[in-house]
């Protein structure tokens, strides 16, 4: 993975400096609430319900084991002993001391790591592919460009303060699993017929509360004009972007309203000026950056190894496990794999100082000392011998790393959600742990196979619900918590956002709710087909009819 | 004493110095401005191109007869053809606010170094509109006299500010412009190319992998 230089050592720990003077001058009076409030959210601190929270970046989801100890230890030393993997890939502390994070930025920085920009009305962790350089299926190792980006986006002095945050998403696979649709900026690296690397650039998806899928606004973008493009758009986006009302300043929102054709002739008029100006990349930074990324020191390994095969036969939990959490690999011999941070009943995403210790000693010993974080909030090794997954397995079972349920109902994706979040109208954490204990049968929820269950405590949509085969988002009525239910959506190649069926329900509802959507499928569905595909031929009513078909008496008797 | 900081001419030290101002700011007429709403927020930016100064302000506009004058982007373009002897004197320049687009200031005064000042008035710190329209001064529009940050001027947006093309900033009143000067040397060694040092940190050093 990408190694600092002094260059990049010193802006991290001149970022040090400059927000521990800015957090001395707000605690000393000298910075109002508001001025402080873009400088400690541009390093990823939030005031929350409790305590503040800090994200740190873990750009586009890289890890080495040295920087997941320091995790461990800083969860241990200023947090309760656990932090909270999310949905872009970084991970947060739920209680940090407002007047300790400086020491705590200090500790990532003598790591490599640092909160830059994880929040705020700027560009934000460009996310990827988590098997991004091992998946059988990559076209273009999309890592040494999102490194490019990252130093680009950082400290952007044009950007730095734009109409509203900006989310950019690349990958380099056939089929995308960074949801590059849904981003502000989303990038695909392919190969052109020349064998160079072009990209395809979408622009305007998002999710919150106005869910849109990306537009395509250009096609075979030489990858030298990465940095230029983004800037031409961002350019446009800062100076016409809505920044009379924060619903409305999204990108996508300007992209609506000028229609994509519009929209790319003003993008395509900057470029003209932008294009072959300094910050075009070349072939010698990106051989450079490319070089972090190059293989691993793979063994030569057979495609089979029978100790694995006898495993598989003789201890059904590790099949069981092997089938959900185990992923095909481009060498022969070598395995990625999915450590759930999503064990029935426990808080999404969330993993202990323990854990963060184990998965960094399993990273150390069994896949070359690097992990990355997947947008699913699962931990990922993802160079892992075939003959060592048995040993793997066993010491992440003891340490409840491996639920065999990677892609299926339970592997629930959520947001923190009331119970941490000042932004969230409703908690999200207890209803996954609710529907996590309705669905904790093992073969029963592989009957059900691949299902993506996704809750937002908001329509801020963190828990990226639009996109959920099932959608679960927590709404505000009256002051009390109620539950919006949509089915269909999905992300991938094919994204899709989902349909709400009907009126909201309330927590104590939801396990019943999920149940009874999961009745019409069983009941409904031809033998290959996964819950999203019957949804896709049906459509919801029948879903609607089933959950609301009892509920009609009761809604007459309220009213 | 002065909360004007400015950056050196002598561009190899861009060292900065607090100075004192010798350009007065001329103002609108205070308008009747009725309150906004958006989603049950009061309105804080203004829309880019929208209209803000009506006919009445800009002839009501009392302009000093002697003296360097910063006058408002809409009064300049009005009543630039009373002002020509005192612009070819070098005694005119403008100010604009954020919110405003350049197009209209290019088409009366297609050459903008004639101003030997711009000032973009920024009304709210966090509007990064401003950072966009140093950057299009500087390198679209070819300016290369002073340019001005003034409005909610604050320490912490300095650095971007300077690397944005700007080479004075007024700092708000209420605060300390001998501190705020620190913070134009927040960061050493920038990653991106921008208006005051193009080249991106991969053009400028040998960073051979190790």
């Amino acid at each position: 993975m990408y190694k600092y230089d002094e260059i990049d050592q010193q802006i991290v720990d001149e970022r040090v400096t400059q927000y521990r003077d800015q957090t001395r001058r707000f605690l000393a009076g000298e910075l109002t609430d508001e001025e402080f409030r873009p400088l400690r959210l541009q390093n990823g601190l939030y005031i929350q319900r409790h305590a503040p929270m800090l994200r740190i970046a873990v750009p586009y989801g890289m890890l080495s084991s040295k920087q997941l100890h320091k995790l461990a230890d800083i969860t241990a030393k200023y947090d309760k002993g656990y932090g909270h993997f999310s949905t872009r890939q970084n991970i947060q502390l739920n209680w940090p001391k407002l007047e300790e994070v400086p020491n705590i930025l200090a500790e990532l920085a003598s790591v490599e790591m640092h909160a830059i920009q994880t929040s705020g009305n700027c560009i934000r962790n460009i996310t990827t592919d988590q098997f991004a350089g091992v998946a059988p299926d990559e076209v273009v190792d999309p890592r040494a460009m999102a490194e490019i980006m990252r130093q680009w986006s950082t400290f952007h002095p044009e950007f730095a303060l734009l109409p509203r945050k900006f989310k950019i998403a690349v990958s380099g696979t056939k089929y995308d699993r960074a949801v590059v649709q849904m981003h502000d900026i989303g990038m695909e690296f392919y190969k052109d017929a020349t064998n160079q690397i072009a990209i395809k650039v979408w622009v305007g998806g998002g999710l919150g509360r106005t869910p849109i899928l990306g537009s395509v606004i250009r096609e075979n973008l030489p990858w030298q004009h990465a940095l230029t493009y983004c800037e031409a758009i961002i350019r446009v986006y800062n100076l016409h972007g809505r920044r009379d009302n924060a619903f409305k300043a999204r990108i996508k929102i300007l992209v609506k309203a000028l229609g994509i054709e519009e929209f790319k002739r003003q993008v395509e008029s900057e470029w003209a000026h932008l294009k072959d100006t300094p910050n075009t990349i070349t072939e010698a930074e990106l051989e450079r950056v490319s070089h972090y990324f190059e293989n691993m020191p793979y063994a030569q390994l057979p495609a089979n190894n029978a100790s694995f095969d006898a495993a598989i036969s003789n201890n059904p939990a590790f099949a069981a496990w092997v089938k959900r959490c185990v992923h095909p690999h481009k060498k022969p011999g070598y395995r990625a794999l999915t450590l759930s941070l999503k064990p029935h009943g426990k808080a999404p995403g969330d993993a202990t100082t323990e854990q963060l210790n184990v998965v960094a000693d399993l990273a150390e010993t069994y896949s070359f000392g690097e992990l990355r974080v997947s947008h699913e909030q699962n931990l990922i090794l993802a160079d892992v011998k075939l003959s060592d997954l048995f040993a793997v397995w066993e010491k992440a079972r003891a340490a409840g790393l491996a639920t065999p349920n990677i892609g299926l109902l339970t592997d629930i994706i959520c947001c923190p959600g009331g119970d941490f979040c000042s932004l969230a109208n409703a908690k999200s954490i207890p209803i996954a742990e609710a529907i996590q204990m309705q669905f904790d049968n093992l073969d029963y929820l592989h009957d059900i196979g691949e299902l993506e269950l996704n809750i937002s405590g908001c329509m801020n949509a963190c828990g990226h619900h639009h996109v959920g085969h099932i959608g679960i988002l927590g709404v505000d009525k009256d002051g009390s918590e109620w539950y919006q239910v949509s089915i269909g959506g999905k992300q991938g190649n094919d994204a899709s956002l989902g349909s709400v069926i009907g009126p909201s329900f309330s927590a104590d509802e939801m396990p019943a709710v999920v149940q009874k959507l999961i009745d019409v499928f069983l009941q409904e569905r031809t033998p290959e087909e996964r819950f999203i595909d019957t949804v896709r031929r049906l459509g919801v009513a029948p879903f609607k009819a089933h959950v609301y078909g009892d509920k009609t008496d009761k809604i007459g008797e309220v009213a | 004493m002065s909360n004007l900081i400015q950056l050196s001419s002598d561009t190899s030290n861009g060292k900065a110095t607090i100075v004192e101002n010798s350009w007065i700011c001329v103002k609108l007429p205070i308008a009747q401005v009725e309150e906004r709403k958006q989603a049950g927020k009061i309105v804080l930016f203004k829309l880019t191109g929208e209209k803000t100064v009506s006919e009445e302000q800009v002839a009501g506009t009392t302009i000093p007869t002697t003296g360097n004058i910063m006058l408002p982007l809409a009064v300049f373009i009005a009543r630039k053809s009373e002002l020509q002897a005192r612009i070819n004197q070098g005694e005119v320049g403008i100010w604009i606010d954020t919110h405003e687009t350049l197009k209209h200031l290019i088409e009366v005064q297609a050459d903008l170094n004639t101003l030997p000042i711009i000032a973009v008035h920024v009304e709210r710190f966090a509007d990064g509109r401003i950072f966009s329209l140093g950057t299009l001064l500087r390198t679209r529009y070819g300016y290369k006299n002073e340019l001005r940050a003034i409005g909610d001027v604050l320490r912490d947006q300095l650095f971007f500010l300077k690397r944005s093309g700007f080479t004075s900033y007024m700092i708000r009143a209420d605060r300390s412009a001998t501190e705020a000067i620190a913070s134009l040397e927040d960061f050493t060694t920038p990653y991106q190319g921008a208006v005051d040092e193009p080249r991106p940190v991969f053009q400028r050093y040998n960073r051979a992998a190790k």
